[in-house]
């Protein structure tokens, strides 16, 4: 699914170099956390995934089911399947939520060759999705992320995601600002996402969300770099020890 | 009607007093009507168009801008097209030339024709300043219009379309509207062209809220790209009158409309929200004046601006506060979407407070495209011209969904995204 090697990137402002040779594999079907302490690039990498232009890769490369992303912009990666579940979703005031996810859905369905949805099924796909994730009417009438609280902006996230049936899915600190109930709902949205053919990426700081979104690797990631990777039993041990014992044990 | 000596008048007030002289026998009324007229056109004729030496004419230099002045031309028949939002009760004004009827009971509509024949519109035909050239061009050529009254307490359901549709030549129209006490209705004001050749619009709005009317108004604009476009709309609010003014423009070439607005009444509000969707070579000011004369009213003033091309935009915002109007809540901003290196907007609020205990405000911003919300629009897939087009179109949503009435923001979102379509 994904290979990323030797990557190394920059912030484009002002030269900063945030990645620093991070190798990474993510197979079919996997779920792979990524943790690591504040400014280790968790961020940076799900941003030049999904193709912000604030960052520059200098080195490397990034794969995707065996083509090099690089040189597409972020919705033509969105229309082959990369999805960015953002840690802080962008209100837009004056584009309606349900405008949005329609015209969302109808392009990457023209991007690839697929004929637009008509306004009953598109109706009836938001409607099943919107239960499973306890979304009101009420909150879809609202514009873009609007007056959403933290919890509610989550799981529009996540509507999106089931929604638009990416492949890739990267979930940028997904858990912060969540209570434990809201926390579950999130959970259970990507859980019913699962599938052999879509690899997801959980990008947290706290195990707390891999007791509910159980991953199959675990990725320690540090000053730009993969320093360590481990299944799940990682995470136990991240949380039980900190990060301390093996940055030293990498340096 | 000689011209004085020593003054070289340019092409278009050359034209101006020509086509008033050769048409004179053929504007309606005589007597007090006709001395209206003419003290109007002399007096424009002895000051001129307004420089940019004029203060309230500073952005629009209407002496040089105003090129060429078309004359009326007799029997032109522009048709009618359908109303903004389906189903409205439309009053249908071509090429200038008003068709009153009758509407529901409680709404009474008069030819503002017969009103000028009949001398009882003489006493309307004044400019309100030394500045008031609209008023002055209107009031010597006016032809017809439509005097509509709302009695006290009617509620209408639905809008009421004055649509005023024109083809070629000049339509010169006056709409004195009054709303009885604790009337409730929404007036749809629209101008638009439907052909090529250039056209001179003028029309003057004068409207009375009487005590606790409640009433929305819209102005749409969409003149053709050689016309041009003069227009005032006045208003005097009762107390805890409720005005909700929407100012739409979306073409023409030169376009100055005015604003004027009295708030009389304790307790009465305005809001103003303005839309200026400005293309090609265009020139459009919008001017607007409020004036807080007695204590406890509100004002709200939003202007957004959509500016491409090579076009120009002007706002001119001004609150006066009177000295006993104290607890007057005024606020005013005027945001700039410039998509265009070569476009320009110039914005100049201005705050004249003589009382002491109120809470006034104003700003201007020049923005571009918020880079955050449109990466967000492409990691979903949005190629980006669809996004900046989306992003563009909130940019002026947004305030057109206050107006809360989903046919009324449904109506005016599909107009606006209908021009940033053909022009963006």
């Amino acid at each position: 699914m994904l290979e990323i090697k030797n990557l190394h990137a920059r912030i484009a402002e002002d030269g900063t170099e945030i990645i620093r040779g991070l190798n990474l594999t993510v197979r079919d079907g996997e779920v792979a956390a990524i943790m690591g302490p504040n400014g280790s690039g968790k961020s940076t990498l799900s941003y030049i995934l999904s193709g912000r232009e604030d960052y520059e890769v200098t080195e490397g490369d990034i794969l995707y089911n065996g083509e090099s992303i690089l040189e597409l912009d972020p919705a033509e990666r969105a229309a082959k399947g990369i999805f960015l579940a953002f840690q802080y979703p962008v209100e837009i005031p004056g584009v309606a939520t349900m405008q949005f996810l329609k015209v969302a859905m109808n392009e990457q369905r023209k991007a690839r060759g697929e004929d637009e949805l008509s306004t009953p099924d598109f109706m009836r796909r938001v409607k099943e999705a919107a239960n499973e994730l306890q979304i009101s009417p009420e909150m879809l009438r609202r514009p873009l992320n609007v007056g959403f609280s933290g919890g509610e902006k989550k799981r529009a996230e996540i509507l999106q995601m089931a929604l638009l049936e990416p492949k890739l899915c990267v979930l940028d600190e997904t858990d912060s600002g969540l209570d434990i109930d809201a926390l579950k709902i999130v959970a259970d949205g990507v859980n019913a996402l699962r599938s052999p053919d879509r690899s997801v990426i959980v990008i947290t700081h706290y195990q707390r969300l891999l007791d509910y979104i159980v991953p199959d690797t675990v990725h320690v990631l540090y000053k730009g770099q993969v320093i360590k990777s481990g299944d799940k039993t990682l995470a136990h041990e991240l949380e039980a020890n900190g990060y301390a014992d093996i940055i030293e044990a990498a340096a | 009607m000689n011209m004085q000596a020593g003054i070289k008048l340019t092409a278009a007030e050359a034209a101006l007093v020509d086509i008033y002289n050769e048409q004179l026998g053929e504007l309606p009324g005589d007597g007090a009507t006709l001395l209206a007229r003419d003290t109007l056109l002399s007096d424009l004729k002895k000051a001129g168009l307004p420089t940019r030496r004029v203060e309230a004419w500073h952005y629009t230099d209407l002496k040089a801008l105003l090129r060429a002045v078309p004359a009326f031309v007799r029997g032109a028949d522009a048709g009618r097209v359908d109303p903004i939002v389906p189903g409205s009760a439309v009053l249908s004004v071509v090429n200038g030339k008003a068709h009153a009827r009758v509407m529901q009971e409680g709404i009474t509509v008069r030819s503002y024709g017969e009103a000028l024949l009949d001398g009882s519109a003489a006493t309307d035909l004044v400019a309100r300043d030394g500045d008031d050239v609209i008023g002055r061009i209107n009031g010597s050529f006016v032809r017809d219009g439509l005097s509509i009254d709302f009695e006290d307490g009617l509620v209408v359901e639905g809008p009421i379309e004055i649509q005023s549709v024109q083809n070629c030549g000049q339509v010169n129209t006056r709409f004195p509207v009054r709303f009885g006490a604790g009337s409730k209705a929404t007036v749809i004001e629209r101008h638009l062209a439907v052909g090529e050749a250039a056209a001179l619009v003028t029309s003057v709005t004068d409207v009375t809220l009487a005590d606790g009317a409640e009433v929305t108004w819209i102005i749409f604009q969409s003149e053709g790209e050689a016309d041009t476009h003069l227009a005032q709309f006045k208003a005097e609010l009762g107390a805890d009158a409720k005005l909700r003014l929407y100012v739409i423009n979306g073409g023409g070439k030169l376009v100055r409309q005015e604003i004027h607005i009295g708030v009389t009444g304790e307790g009465a509000d305005l809001t103003l929200r303005g839309i200026n969707l400005l293309g090609g070579e265009s020139h459009t000011d919008v001017t607007f004046t409020v004036s807080h004369d007695v204590p406890h009213t509100t004002s709200s003033e939003v202007i957004r601006n959509v500016v491409l091309d090579r076009a120009r935009g002007v706002f001119q915002g001004q609150i006066c506060v009177a000295q006993d109007a104290q607890k007057t809540d005024a606020k005013m901003s005027c945001n700039t979407l410039l998509l265009s290196d070569d476009a320009e907007f110039s914005a100049k609020p201005e705050l004249e407070i003589f009382a002491d205990d109120v809470q006034c405000g104003h700003g201007a911003t020049v923005i571009d495209i918020d880079h955050t919300q449109l990466f967000y629009l492409m990691a979903r897939g949005i190629p980006e011209n669809r996004a900046r087009a989306m992003l563009v179109n909130a940019f002026v949503a947004e305030i057109v969904e206050e107006l809360e009435d989903e046919t009324l923001v449904e109506a005016l979102e599909g107009v606006i995204s209908d021009w940033l379509e053909k022009h963006a």
